[in-house]
């Protein structure tokens, strides 16, 4: 059993202004799977539909979005939850930061800037869990920023004294307080240098492969998901249209907007002339019909414009949604 | 300097900046002391790289003449900036050199047109009278990055797509025919499968048109893809410039072989090398106030040199490179630690 199920989840933004209903199909027949003890990437464009996933997965959803069917099971071993149905208090108290935490890009969203770090850890622990030992909560709070590898005097400080990069790793610390099974990374080291950069997805690295949760690592750095991440989903226009082991997505995809955006990387030691596709990611209040990848594909053919693919299994960890794909395999 | 025509001419320029007493000192060097030159007879992109705070946007700034600098000077065609005081001046180089920014959707009012701005440039540098006149100037400049005047007419900013809108920003670039494009982080802000085009556009700039392009960046990877010269940049001090191929293929300083080894590359084979656990603990330090080498306080090479004095601009392996390490005497001693212990 899964860690968690995702099945094929439709969310739409629906807004009504002057009787006029308009609907934004961000997330529109997502199916995913994730382990435990595994680093999953989701790698798209900005208005692919990433965040408004992981609102889904994280419990999140509040109007104008709303989940119009399938289902999202979480299995914690001793607790299952079902987020489409699950009651928001109930999963304040059992569910959020004990079992899925969140790490996201502006990481001074997080922290209060008028209260020290310190602070941030206790309305944490107070809210999900109570502290009735102030002191043991010190002790606890202080190991466990030293097991990170951050000074503990980072406690004491206040979130504009410490640097982009160190505001962060705080923000991986607050989120792993209560060892969760889940840690949600969208986009943690976007706004960060570098060297920076590296720094603190090592950090997560290593507390995954430690802790042996599961990390689902949302950007849209394709170059991340290969140093990072054990699988990689690719996300277009509301929807996965390629899944793989990472290896395989870098050195074997099969869904032609997955090759392009790959053999489009710039990188050190490679001046061969690189393409951009044409067009642009289409509005997903409007979407294209079909597959809604085939205004841009340059391998389109009449089947793409009219039917959208199904996902078809070529390898039992390789999913791919592409009529060409399922066309070679029949 | 050497009797060759120079586009562009940037000597020994130093900015100073004041800040509140609360850090060190109160004096904050954006731009230390930093040389570099553009011919004028041969276009080429010249990329000057480096991480937040290193002084990219400043020097970007003096460029454009926006900010003068507090020591040296910046001559472009023959003219030092400092010179350029009336307002038929001013116009005469901003015609000359034309500015791309970082976010389109800030560089365009979201409540006008975006056609506006490139009839406007067109009538202001005085390339048309009057709109009619100005039409066919402002769609050949369009259909240079893959627009026309029919797809922007009209439109407001947020009725184009992040791509296309800074394609019309590069298009506005273009119409006063410019000799040298300054971009500051143009695709920082685009999709990836829409940033190629963009940057392949400064390309095709260069070789069809002869324009000169100083590219800002922090992503090193699109910086080796385009620039034929790269300039790496340290609080404030250009610590190795060169062919790109040699600065970022094999680099010399110590800062930019970390930094070149940072950048996630979109390959398999280089996991483990970029997972060799970097420490960022020392590196919260505040190192514009530090004096000698900018590096010293987590450089792994550090000698007692480097912590006193600055380290003077070294001629090696066919670029310029400020450490000590590559010195006269230091070479022989130091040549085995640095082949031995990669970084």
């Amino acid at each position: 059993m899964p860690l968690l199920q995702v099945e094929n989840l439709r969310a739409y933004y629906r807004t009504q202004v002057y009787g006029i209903s308009r609907s934004v199909r961000a997330v529109d027949d997502v199916s995913l799977e994730l382990f435990e003890n595994e680093i999953y990437g989701i790698a798209g464009e900005s208005s692919c539909g990433k965040t408004t996933l992981i609102k889904v997965i994280s419990g999140t959803v509040k109007p104008p979005l709303r989940i119009e069917s399938g289902h999202v099971l979480y299995d914690f071993g001793a607790l299952q939850v079902d987020m489409t149905k699950s009651d928001p208090e109930e999963l304040r108290q059992t569910v959020r930061w004990k079992e899925i935490s969140y790490v996201m890009q502006g990481s001074m969203s997080v922290l209060n800037p008028v209260r020290k770090i310190i602070r941030t850890f206790e309305d944490i622990v107070r809210t999900h869990q109570g502290i009735p030992n102030k002191k043991l909560f010190l002790e606890q709070t202080c190991d466990h920023v030293m097991r990170l590898g951050l000074p503990p005097d980072v406690l004491n400080l206040y979130p504009h004294q410490l640097s982009g990069g160190m505001r962060q790793r705080v923000a991986i610390a607050l989120a792993t307080i209560f060892q969760p099974s889940l840690i949600i990374a969208d986009e943690p080291t976007t706004a960060l240098d570098v060297v920076v950069q590296r720094g603190v997805l090592q950090m997560l690295r290593e507390i995954q492969a430690e802790s042996g949760n599961t990390v689902l690592l949302v950007t849209h750095d394709l170059a991340i998901h290969a140093n990072v991440a054990d699988r990689v989903g690719i996300m277009y226009a509301g929807r996965i249209v390629e899944e793989a082991p990472t290896p395989i997505i870098f050195t074997a995809p099969r869904h032609p907007y997955t090759q392009h955006l790959i053999r489009s990387l710039p990188m050190i030691g490679d001046k061969s002339a690189k393409e951009s596709l044409s067009g642009a990611p289409p509005n997903l209040a409007n979407p294209p019909s079909g597959c809604r990848f085939h205004p841009r594909c340059p391998l389109a053919f009449e089947r793409c414009r009219t039917e959208a693919p199904a996902m078809v299994r070529l390898l039992p960890q390789h999913r791919v949604a592409c009529h060409l794909v399922t066309e070679a395999a029949e | 300097m050497n009797g060759e025509k120079k586009l562009l001419q940037v000597d020994r320029v130093t900015v100073s900046f004041h800040v509140g007493g609360f850090i060190a000192g109160g004096r904050l060097l954006a731009v230390n002391n930093v040389s570099f030159s553009l011919d004028a007879e041969r276009p080429e992109i010249f990329a000057v790289a480096g991480e937040s705070g290193s002084g990219k946007t400043t020097l970007a700034r003096v460029l454009l003449h926006d900010l003068e600098p507090t020591q040296g000077r910046v001559v472009f065609e023959g003219r030092n900036l400092s010179t350029i005081k009336r307002r038929r001046d001013a116009m005469e180089f901003m015609r000359k050199v034309q500015p791309v920014f970082q976010n389109p959707f800030e560089t365009f009012s979201p409540l006008r047109r975006v056609e506006d701005y490139l009839f406007e440039t067109a009538i202001q540098f005085g390339r048309a009278r009057n709109r009619r006149a100005a039409a066919p100037i402002v769609d050949e400049a369009l259909h240079q990055v893959g627009l026309s005047l029919e797809e922007v007419r009209q439109r407001y900013p947020h009725e184009l797509s992040g791509g296309q809108i800074q394609r019309v920003a590069v298009a506005r670039a273009l119409i006063p025919q410019p000799h040298l494009i300054l971009a500051d982080e143009p695709v920082s802000m685009v999709d990836a499968s829409l940033r190629m085009s963009i940057v392949n556009l400064f390309k095709k700039l260069r070789d069809e048109q002869k324009v000169s392009v100083v590219y800002i960046t922090h992503d090193l990877a699109t910086a080796y893809y385009i620039s034929d010269r790269i300039a790496i940049m340290l609080r404030g001090v250009m610590v190795e410039s060169g062919p790109v191929e040699k600065v970022l293929g094999n680099p010399l300083h110590p800062y930019t072989k970390l930094l070149q080894e940072s950048v996630p590359k979109p390959v398999m084979t280089e996991r483990e090398q970029w997972a060799r656990p970097i420490n960022l603990g020392a590196m919260e330090v505040k190192e514009y106030g530090r004096v000698g080498c900018k590096f010293a306080g987590r450089c792994p090479h550090v000698m007692e040199i480097c912590k006193h004095a600055e380290p003077p601009a070294l001629e090696v392996e066919g670029r310029t490179v400020k450490c000590y390490l590559y010195g006269e005497d230091a070479a022989q001693s130091n040549q085995s630690s640095l082949s031995s212990g990669k970084l």
